[in-house]
C-alpha cells in the first residue's frame, strides 16, 4: 500500500481521520460523562 | 498578560504553520520542477534558507508563548485533566510537531541545502527523511488547529 503521506491530499485526508479519532478519544475516555 | 501570549502564539504560529504549508504546497513540487530545468539552486541557495530560519524559529516561539499562554494550566494540559483534554491534545501535538522540526526537518535540510557536508547517498536520504517528516507535521498539524480553536463553538457542537 502506498504511503498516504507521499500526496498533499493523502497527507489531509489523514489528518482529517486522526481528527476524527482524536475526537472520538477525547469524547470516549477523557471527558466521559461529564 | 494573557491576552500578549495569545497575540504572540498566533502570530508565531501563523508564521510556522503558513511556512509548513509553504514547503509542503508550493516548495515541494517547485523544487522537483526547477530540478528538471535547471533552476532549482535559486529556491534552496535563497529561498529555503530564509524560509527554514523563520520556520524553526517561530516553531520555538509558538510553543514558548502558547506554554506562557497555558500559564498554570500547564501541567493540567500536558496531563489531558481538569477541563484542559482538548487544549491538550493540542498541547501534545504541537510539541510533537515542535520535535519534528529540530531533530527531523532542520538537521537534514541542512544536508540537502548542503550547509553541512554530506554525500549524494546521504542527501537523499535526507530528502526522504525531511519530506516525510514536513508531511507528518502537515497531518498533525490539522487535528493540532483543531484542538487550538477548541472554543465554546466546538464544545457545543461536539456536545462537550
Amino acid at each position: 500500500m502506498k504511503n498516504p503521506l507521499e500526496s498533499v491530499v493523502g497527507t489531509i485526508i489523514s489528518g482529517l481521520v486522526l481528527t476524527v479519532i482524536l475526537v472520538l478519544f477525547l469524547k470516549n475516555f477523557l471527558v466521559a460523562g461529564v | 498578560m494573557p491576552g500578549i501570549a495569545r497575540w504572540l502564539h498566533v502570530i508565531f504560529g501563523i508564521t510556522w504553520i503558513g511556512l509548513l504549508y509553504y514547503f509542503n504546497l508550493v516548495q515541494m513540487a517547485g523544487l522537483k520542477d526547477a530540478g528538471a530545468d535547471g533552476t532549482a539552486a535559486g529556491i534552496t541557495k535563497h529561498i529555503a534558507p530564509r524560509a527554514l530560519f523563520y520556520f524553526r524559529w517561530a516553531a520555538v516561539g509558538t510553543w514558548l508563548a502558547g506554554a506562557w499562554l497555558l500559564g498554570a494550566g500547564f501541567v493540567d494540559a500536558f496531563l489531558l485533566r481538569n477541563g484542559m483534554e482538548a487544549i491538550g491534545i493540542g498541547s501534545w501535538l504541537g510539541t510533537i510537531m515542535l520535535f519534528n522540526v529540530w531533530h527531523f526537518i532542520w538537521p537534514n535540510q541542512k544536508k540537502i541545502l548542503g550547509m553541512v557536508p554530506a554525500t549524494d547517498e546521504v542527501k537523499a536520504k535526507a530528502r526522504r527523511v525531511a519530506m516525510l517528516a514536513s508531511r507528518t507535521n502537515m497531518m498533525l498539524s490539522i487535528p493540532m488547529l483543531f484542538f487550538m480553536a477548541n472554543g465554546l463553538s466546538h464544545r457545543a457542537a461536539l456536545g462537550l
